[in-house]
């Protein structure tokens, strides 16, 4: 690192764990007007991941919006970081990004140097996903933060939103969970630097690779795994669709090293109100504690959760494996009858 | 006892942890500003051969009391 500056220090909460909870947000937005347009086909209504907009019947704009505290102390990984989760929400919709916009605070305590480092690394995100930076918004203050306001295309008869899973999907999760609880446990160093560094690897992906394969097969929902963690992503595809959800416990990534800390207490606050909003919704019989704590772990520039035609399941899980080997098949979808919406298992 | 104020996630539960590993204390008194520290150091007490309780001081302010299992 070529900076002196620890920029973790300077942020109350990391990453997407910044996130105002869902329980919270769908009270903040209780009551709000909502003008009807035809052509504003997903909304903030929907809890989707990207609002769409029809163009013309070939056309529409995906545009979306996210930024946060830093989540790494290396601005450029910072920079990298912040960039390939907004470029997610864009993929998750089935979208491809072309125009974005920077969202910059910096406090005065950051050297010139640290800021350039920070934009750099989200140029290097967008210029990979193809698309390009056409400006951007700064401000003061205290908590850096940084993000990016990202537009996108999509035909619109191939939006993916998270409302579309049916009976008998299958589900994958295209990256590892865990990251929450291992990037807490760095604020103390306590997780090791080569397990850190491949949470680092992860969150600089782009979901630009998992896009891709998906949308050459039957994919009925979508939405990528950020700040309400797993089971609250997978709650809001659960609801959108009015489906039950289950989950394969045994097949879920999660790194050992995060499952060590949950024990040891190293979790995140956006664990616990993820936990206290998803939970009601939630069979989770015996699973042990610091597995559900994973589940519940806030991600940041997590993966997509794809549910999937099951007759395409097989053939989707071999296109992935070439290009996006964290890819694995996690569970399934049924019927929803009564009871809750999700059952681990 | 343990001043853990002023302290965020996951700090509190590491002082916690440091204490416990080298004292192995019958009880322990931690005092702790943010309700994620008393969430994580009760986690940490009962994986660890402690109970925990815990009772709001103040606004925003809690103590918790771990005790050792026998």
């Amino acid at each position: 690192m070529e900076q002196d500056i620890k920029l973790t220090k300077l942020a109350n909460c990391a990453g997407c764990g910044a996130k105002v909870g869902a329980g919270t947000l769908a009270r903040l937005l209780d009551g709000l007007p909502i003008h009807a347009d035809s052509n504003l086909l997903v909304g903030f209504d929907k809890s989707d991941d990207a609002a769409v907009y029809r163009v013309s019947d070939e056309l529409a704009l995906v545009q979306t919006v996210d930024f946060f505290p830093p989540i790494a102390d290396d601005p450029f990984l910072f920079g990298q970081i912040a960039a390939a989760n907004a470029l997610s929400d864009v993929y998750a919709m089935g979208g491809e990004p072309r125009i974005a916009l920077n969202l910059l605070c910096v406090s005065k305590s950051m050297p010139d140097s640290a800021v350039h480092d920070l934009l750099r690394g989200g140029y290097s995100k967008v210029y990979e996903a193809g698309a390009v930076i056409a400006g951007g918004h700064s401000i003061l203050d205290e908590e850096p933060k940084y993000g990016l306001c990202v537009t996108g295309f999509v035909h619109p008869n191939h939006i993916l939103t998270n409302a579309g899973a049916q009976p008998g999907d299958v589900l994958f999760l295209t990256k590892p969970l865990g990251a929450g609880i291992l990037t807490t446990a760095a604020k103390a160093d306590l997780c090791p630097p080569d397990v850190l560094q491949a949470v680092y690897a992860r969150m600089t992906t782009l979901n630009h690779a998992a896009r891709d394969a998906m949308v050459q097969f039957r994919v009925h929902a979508c939405t990528d795994v950020t700040g309400f963690g797993l089971l609250g992503h997978a709650l809001e595809m659960a609801q959108g669709s009015g489906v039950q959800i289950k989950l394969n416990v045994s097949a879920l990534p999660i790194p050992s090293e995060a499952l060590e800390l949950a024990r040891m207490g190293i979790l995140p606050e956006g664990m616990y109100r993820n936990r206290k909003y998803a939970e009601p919704f939630v069979m989770a019989g015996n699973i042990p504690l610091e597995i559900q704590d994973a589940l519940y772990d806030p991600q940041t520039s997590g993966g997509l959760l794809i549910a999937v035609d099951p007759s395409d399941a097989d053939t989707l899980a071999e296109a992935m494996q070439k290009t996006v080997p964290d890819a694995c098949r996690i569970g399934t979808v049924s019927e929803y009858i009564n009871g809750p919406h999700i059952i681990l298992h | 006892m343990i001043d853990a104020r002023g302290y965020s996630c996951p700090m509190p539960v590491v002082m916690v942890q440091k204490e416990v590993q080298k004292n192995a204390p019958a009880t322990l008194e931690v005092l702790v500003d943010d309700p994620c520290a008393v969430e994580n150091i009760t986690r940490f007490a009962n994986n660890n051969g402690y109970t925990a309780t815990s009772r709001e001081t103040g606004d925003e302010e809690f103590a918790l009391t771990l005790t050792k299992k026998p």
